[in-house]
């Protein structure tokens, strides 16, 4: 359960004080399905990095499971994406010199999660995403579809509670955008929480929930039906 | 991380980019070399001395009339000093137990002729136990017989240059030579053995003491050289010596009995301090090597910048992104350390098969002190790249691709 109030995020770029997000409240229940679209530069992907709790707010406040996490030190905030935030990125961000296995492996690697077992959840996660034969592939030997389902496979090992997907299929052709976010959807079926940043129209009719930013401000949150422009 | 997934991971990292660390590890392997082989050749020069210093015998005592002063007045009671005598000699030899031989010596300077040809020589009279003494050695012939101290004998054994000198192309044995007024037998020639002690034992005529005192007129013995059995037992030897000649002259103290140890000991606090100083020149290439690690681990954060920022999101706190960095650089010095040793240890080899009178083998501390600097030097410049990774902001490395 995610619930954000009266969020804000300025940051200074030279002389300029950049409102990157203003005043955004919001609740997320546990299993849903977000899109947050808007034009570039109108605060979606601070909003998913605030999220991610990759960044933190000039004010307000996020509680994440009840937790105040805004204010949290660096090593804790670690731990919470750790543990309970799995990350997809437009450009995958695979290590290049590990396999479609290591790569999985690496958060539960950074978890301290026994050799063994790590083996056998990579494998298994693997499976889920339909490359159990490519395991022993390095990205450079991966299509870009592939490499997107590594990072998924990457992005739930860790058994998290949200899955943070900014612009999963930016960098992908149609047919391998559908496939990774049939695979998401497939993980929010089974109970994930799903918030996906992308500015594809059809992407976002797809979600449950839409929010729509403009200059960091919310101005749209409903149905995507609803949605216009 | 555990430390086995610590270290495989940054073996991973630094297998990625295998010229720049092959480079870096160059760089520290010749640190390390640098090390290993100057000190090497410090501690062979070191030994190098020391054995010249056993040639002569370590195990060696020296005993010499009169008492030297190292105030430089002459002692007050006792006058002239007694005679060292044969009888002294005799003495040493069947009192004390840590003596092996006594070469007691009567040295003078004597004209020496054989035929027309003549040459001024010293003259050394001494006992059959010399050539073990000194580590003498014959080239042709036979050196002196066994005799009673006290018995004279006109047989002499010349050195390389009297030979050459006197006989020219002549066999010398059994020639008579005239030494002074009187004649002596020539029966052996030394083997070449050059200046020891001050002394040019080339050009030497050597006779059997009770002889050369007779020939010199003399009543006390130059020296008496005394060849201790075991080297740690050299100072013990040295007073038991010193307490026998001192009950024999009335309890007056009046010779001086010296080790070589002295002397030597003096040699190798000036040959150590040359090594240390060498060692310290090569720890300088190693610490540049250090600086070559910082380099590269430079790089390779800002060349991993957004996989630092992958790894902050999977949930990496900043301590632990040190530790990998950490890691790498450690691994990397490490690496280099044992690579240099290697090389090391195989130059002063080759050095030590070519130059086998320069016995160069690298001292355990400086090996130790060599790995331990570049280990931590891999560590200490390792630190500031690292955290700099540790520190950089997720949000901008995830952007940078």
């Amino acid at each position: 359960m995610i619930a954000l109030s009266g969020l804000t995020r300025h940051y200074q770029v030279g002389d300029q004080m950049v409102r990157a997000l203003q005043d955004v409240s919001l609740e997320i229940p546990d299993g849903d399905y977000l899109a947050i679209m808007g034009p570039s530069g109108s605060g979606k992907s601070t909003l998913l990095h605030l999220l991610g709790c990759l960044d933190r707010p000039t004010s307000g406040s996020y509680r994440l499971d009840g937790r105040e996490v805004a204010t949290l030190p660096e090593g804790d905030l670690a731990a919470v994406r750790g543990r309970t935030i799995g990350f997809v990125f437009q450009f995958f961000h695979l290590v290049p010199r590990l396999t479609a296995a290591g790569n999985v492996e690496l958060p539960m690697l950074l978890g301290d999660v026994p050799a063994g077992e790590r083996r056998r959840r990579a494998a298994q996660a693997l499976e889920q995403v339909g490359l159990s034969d490519r395991a022993d592939h390095r990205p450079d030997q991966l299509s870009g579809g592939q490499r997107q389902r590594v990072a998924v496979a990457r992005a739930t090992v860790m058994r998290p509670s949200i899955l943070l997907a900014d612009e999963p299929t930016g960098n992908l052709d149609r047919a391998s955008g559908q496939e990774i976010i049939a695979l998401l959807e497939q993980m929010n079926r089974d109970g994930l929480t799903l918030i996906v940043v992308t500015h594809d129209p059809e992407i976002g009719s797809r979600a449950r929930r839409v929010v729509r930013l403009v200059d960091g401000r919310i101005v749209h949150d409903g149905a995507p039906g609803v949605t216009q422009r | 991380m555990s430390p086995p997934d610590l270290v495989r991971f940054a073996f991973t990292a630094v297998l990625g980019h295998r010229l720049r660390s092959a480079l870096t590890l160059l760089g520290v392997g010749i640190g390390v070399t640098a090390v290993v082989l100057l000190t090497a050749l410090g501690e062979g020069a070191r030994l190098y001395v020391t054995r010249q210093f056993a040639a002569l015998g370590t195990n060696l005592l020296i005993v010499l009339p009169g008492r030297t002063e190292t105030s430089g007045i002459a002692p007050l009671v006792g006058g002239t000093p007694r005679d060292l005598t044969l009888q002294d000699a005799e003495a040493i030899l069947r009192r004390a137990p840590r003596v092996r031989r006594i070469a007691p010596l009567a040295v003078g300077s004597a004209r020496v002729g054989y035929r027309e040809r003549r040459r001024e020589v010293t003259v050394l009279g001494s006992t059959a136990d010399l050539l073990e003494v000194r580590r003498l050695s014959v080239g042709i012939g036979r050196f002196l017989p066994p005799l009673d101290l006290s018995r004279g004998a006109p047989v002499a054994v010349i050195g390389p240059t009297v030979q050459r000198e006197l006989f020219r192309t002549e066999n010398p044995l059994g020639r008579p030579i005239r030494v002074g007024d009187a004649r002596f037998r020539v029966i052996g020639v030394l083997s070449g053995k050059g200046e020891s002690l001050g002394v040019d034992m080339d050009d030497v005529v050597i006779v059997p003491v009770a002889s050369g005192m007779a020939l010199f007129n003399q009543t006390s013995l130059f020296r008496i050289l005394i060849e201790v059995r075991a080297h740690p037992e050299i100072e013990a030897a040295r007073l038991e010596v010193l307490r026998i000649l001192t009950a024999r002259h009335d309890d007056v103290e009046d010779v001086t009995v010296l080790t070589q140890d002295a002397v030597l000991s003096a040699f190798n606090r000036i040959l150590g301090a040359l090594t240390l100083a060498l060692g310290g020149i090569a720890a300088i290439s190693l610490s540049v090597a250090g600086l070559g690690i910082m380099n590269v681990m430079l790089v390779a954060v800002s060349e991993r910048t957004s996989e630092i920022g992958l790894m902050k999101a999977l949930g990496a706190a900043p301590g632990g992104i040190q530790r990998v960095f950490l890691m790498e650089a450690t691994l990397l010095s490490a690496a280099g350390g044992f690579l240099g040793l290697a090389v090391g240890y195989a130059g002063a080899a080759v050095m030590a098969h070519f130059l086998p009178a320069l016995p160069a083998s690298p001292p355990l501390w400086a090996v130790a002190a060599a790995l331990l600097v570049a280990g931590g030097s891999g560590l200490l410049f390792g630190v500031l790249p690292a955290r700099r990774a540790a520190r950089l902001d997720p949000v901008a490395a995830l952007s940078r691709r």
